[in-house]
């Protein structure tokens, strides 16, 4: 796909209502039934024996997948191991031809759809059908599947009405229950005429050679038992070594997949079962790698074998919910699809789906895989730019980044050049192609002095305490103000706060695109300046900020295999601390004493992503701003990222409006007048949102909201 | 027992499944032969009940059930279990965390009269409810069996538009026959 096309394709999605509202729907209610399903179920127990079970197997996938095929012959299998796709389509081809097959019945098999196999089949003249319901939807309305688990997710009933008046019979209804007994009853012979049956599986147990196959509809029991002959293709990233180790996964992908205690049907099949005329099954597992055991090999990689394909990162992901399935290719979508299409297909097929990801890591928590999906495509990304080269705009701005006095110099000149586009506080209208920046938000005007300029002007009380102050970009550029408060805070706390001239860019802008040489250059010379210092903590009020010196640092290091600058890392991410956590911690310690008797009145909170789920601070804010007298209205979707993920809201501001948007209504609907939030970037999001919108909310960040409310 | 039943009960209903608890054998045996009568089941075309063996039928004088209530069938095949309108079977164990059923299904009959008519009727001794799935597998062992069935609830489908739909290929109804003296073989 072009990036036109691929750009085409978003905005496809996105002016399709009927899309757009069922995923939007179902986002919402899977949270619920999700939380439901997990109820007196310790997930982290669960998602930790998952991960310790896939991440054993995926280290010994030739032991495994031997074990399994030397049980599962011994019980009347035959079991064909191959590395190549169009291997796995001849024995099928073979295997029918030689037993006369016409008809095939499937069950839903991805690894199935990953080798187009069923064009394979139907181009050698066999009559070949899904029996899944919405794989037989899909098939009829020649269409790929848009999820992993509900494959017509994105379908009206009156779509589906239509595709089966025009494929099968006229004059079909849209009315759910009487298509899905019109499907029944389709089908049914189907599976009572079919020669060979295909399916997938869901887990391979080594020590016995059994297939683990999970429905719903109950169609993959009909494809095991009628046929005479069972193929079952398995990717080799389902084995398991023992029968004990089915327990954590089925406890987990029912219930993330569709928020069920448990499937209507589980079966476990260990070998050759007698046919209806009684006699013995064909039954046939194809293990099949397609670069699985490449992937095992790549040590950032490998965790994303742990996937049980539940579909979860999909369900939460603000992106995947506006722009549905098909932006991102023909077989696995979402999150993990853009990891797997990588590896199965090509890297170069990822190239431009990489870049829906918005980094907010809502996937992450939630995953029973506990696969680090961001951080995966984050890594796609830098592979990606090392293959094919940084776009020439991207070079150029990286280049000025890279050169803090530069950098610094233009910002600086931004604050005079911008004043045409200025109003108050905001720039409204940005001219010719930059306009789409501004359509959907203001932006902020950068400021006339930077919080550098502005910090050696405040008068500190000497204290014997001190702490370094690393701004960020938007802090020091766009809203020193929210540095100054800073300042006053830590001052009633006994602390001096030191603000290292030579602080420049995190590198987090560079570090998501992909321009990891940058994001190191970025991160030597903050380490260098931040640790000069003797400080006891590095504190920031940019959380994105925060994780680059807590974490990025160090992981950037580690994807280069840069070596002499990782204990300065280190060092600087053991003092590293985000604003809200270390207030907390001195009123906590008794050094910061609020105001009595404050009523601040209603406010909600957003949660930043990064502050969230990476630094794992969500109850410090709120409890501040409690204590100072705050009463705080939760809005719906509280930590759903806002939209802003840096340069993501330029790159792609189709997308970022209308998640933007969402977040604006859940503000709106708490009836608070002021949103508060611990992020700079989120503040110039939603607050340049609301300033289009011209509701009348204010959105601040945490440290301006407490910065008169200590004694 | 009580405990383990109530369990088992609130989950199965919980996911659309009729359960209904007996004390002895002959009492839901007279349950299965009025609620077959009630579905209508006779000996007219497409409205037969295939009945595969276990404890519970095998001792059974399955003549005289053939007299009360025609149309039922003891032989099984697919022909006469694609036409049918009830499968009644016997189930090994069952799943008190999540309703579940459980059964050694290796025998192709038991297959199929749970999986192609819309009725499927499964019958439970009341101690063979069990707490999880991890129980279940030391009692019925993948290393022995070839086909293990897990059968939670009807066949459903939420694949269009995400609404909830109850019966798809497999059966729309699933009732459960929970016998405390399934073991007493009395007929």
């Amino acid at each position: 796909m072009s990036t036109t096309e691929f750009k085409e394709s978003i905005a496809t999605a996105l002016n399709n209502g009927n899309l757009t509202g069922a995923l939007g729907r179902f986002s919402e209610a899977y949270r619920i039934s999700r939380a439901k399903a997990y109820e007196g179920i310790d997930f982290e127990v669960v998602r930790d024996q998952i991960e310790e079970i896939k991440c054993s197997a995926s280290s010994r996938f030739e032991e495994l997948a031997e074990q399994f095929k030397k049980n599962a012959e011994a019980r009347g299998a035959k079991v064909f191991r191959t590395s190549d796709p169009a291997q796995v389509k001849q024995y099928i081809l073979d295997l029918a031809r030689s037993k006369g097959v016409k008809r095939v019945v499937k069950s839903k098999s991805m690894a199935s759809e990953e080798i187009h196999l069923n064009k394979a089949l139907e181009g050698a003249g066999m009559e070949v059908d899904e029996t899944d319901l919405g794989e037989w939807i899909i098939q009829l309305a020649h269409q790929t599947p848009s999820h992993m688990v509900m494959p017509a997710i994105h379908m009206t009933k009156e779509e589906v009405a239509t595709v089966f008046s025009q494929e099968v019979e006229e004059g079909q209804m849209p009315d759910i229950p009487k298509l899905v007994k019109f499907a029944r009853a389709k089908l049914r012979p189907k599976f009572l005429g079919a020669d060979m049956g295909i399916s997938g599986a869901n887990i391979a147990v080594a020590e016995t050679g059994s297939l683990v196959i999970v429905t719903n509809e109950g169609n993959a029991r009909l494809v095991s038992t009628l046929p005479k002959i069972h193929v079952a293709i398995v990717g080799i990233e389902k084995l398991v070594a023992m029968v004990k180790e089915i327990l954590p996964i089925l406890t987990a992908l029912p219930r993330s997949a569709t928020g069920q205690l448990l499937t209507s049907y589980v079966s476990i099949i260990s070998g050759a079962v007698p046919n209806v005329d009684g006699s013995p099954k064909e039954l046939h597992i194809i293990l099949m790698d397609n670069h699985r055991s490449d992937m095992a090999k790549d040590p950032m990689f490998k965790p994303a074998l742990q996937c049980i394909r539940c579909a979860t990162c999909l369900n939460v992901c603000p992106v995947f919910r506006l722009v549905g399935g098909h932006v991102f290719g023909k077989t696995y979508t979402g999150g993990i699809g853009t990891i797997l299409t990588a590896w199965f297909d090509e890297l170069k097929k990822a190239d431009d789906i990489q870049g829906l990801c918005i980094q907010c890591g809502a996937c992450v928590a939630v995953c029973p895989g506990k696969i680090d999906i961001p951080g995966l495509i984050l890594e796609l990304r830098r592979r990606l730019v090392v293959e094919k080269g940084q776009s020439m705009t991207m070079k150029a701005i990286f280049g000025v980044v890279n050169n803090r006095r530069l950098f610094h110099s233009m910002l600086r000149m931004a604050s005079v050049t911008q004043k045409p586009f200025t109003s108050g506080r905001f720039i409204r209208h940005l001219p010719l192609f930059l306009s789409d920046m501004t359509e959907f938000r203001s932006l902020p005007a950068v400021a006339a002095a930077p919080l550098r300029d502005t910090i050696k002007k405040i008068v500190q009380p000497p204290a014997k305490e001190k702490v370094a102050f690393y701004a960020g970009c938007l802090i020091d550029f766009c809203y020193p103000e929210m540095g100054e408060s800073l300042v006053k805070i830590l001052n009633k706390a006994g602390i001096e706060v030191i603000f290292p001239d030579d602080q420049t860019c995190c590198g987090a802008p560079a570090r998501y695109n992909g321009a990891y040489e940058t994001a190191a250059g970025n991160a030597r010379d903050n380490i260098k300046a931040l640790l000069e210092a003797d400080v006891k903590y590095v504190v920031s009020a940019c959380p994105t900020c925060t994780v680059a010196l807590k974490h990025d640092f160090i992981e950037t290091f580690k994807s280069l295999g840069v070596t002499d600058a990782m204990a300065g890392a280190e060092q600087l991410a053991a003092k590293a601390i985000d604003f809200s956590t270390l207030v907390k911690k001195l009123v906590d310690e008794g050094r910061l004493t609020f105001k009595e008797g404050e009523d601040l009145g209603k406010v909600t909170y957003h949660d930043s992503c990064h502050l969230k789920r990476t630094l794992k601070a969500s109850e410090e804010p709120r409890e501040l701003l409690k204590q100072a007298g705050h009463e705080i209205t939760e809005m719906f979707e509280c930590d759903i990222c806002c939209g802003m993920a840096g340069s993501y809201s330029i790159k792609l501001p189709e997308i970022s409006a209308p998640i933007l948007e969402r977040k604006l209504k859940n503000i709106k609907e708490t009836g608070a007048s002021k949103v508060i939030m611990d992020c700079p970037g989120c503040v110039m999001q939603i607050r340049g949102g609301l300033d289009k919108d011209g509701a009348p909310i204010h959105a601040e960040h945490t440290v301006e909201s407490l910065a008169n409310r200590f004694k | 027992m009580n405990a383990a039943f109530e369990a088992f009960k609130t989950r199965a209903e919980a996911v659309s499944a009729e359960v209904h608890r007996f004390k002895t054998r002959e009492e839901g045996l007279t349950f299965i032969l009025s609620f077959l009568k009630d579905a209508g089941v006779s000996d007219a075309p497409q409205c037969g009940a295939v009945w595969a063996g276990g404890t519970f039928i095998d001792g059974a004088q399955k003549d005289d059930l053939k007299v009360k209530v025609p149309g039922i069938c003891f032989d099984i095949n697919q022909e006469v279990s694609a036409s049918a309108k009830v499968g009644i079977s016997q189930l090994d164990w069952a799943i008190s965390a999540t309703g579940t059923l459980v059964q050694d299904a290796v025998a192709v009959d038991k297959r199929l009269v749970s999986t192609l008519p819309p009725i499927h009727v499964a019958v439970l001794g009341t101690e063979r409810i069990l707490a999880d799935m991890g129980s279940v597998l030391e009692k019925l062992r993948p290393q022995q069996l070839d086909y293990i069935s897990f059968i939670t609830g009807p066949s459903r489908t939420a694949d269009i538009e995400r609404v909830l739909t109850i019966g798809v290929h497999g059966p729309e109804r699933l009732i459960i026959v929970v016998v405390d003296e399934l073991q007493q073989v009395t007929a």
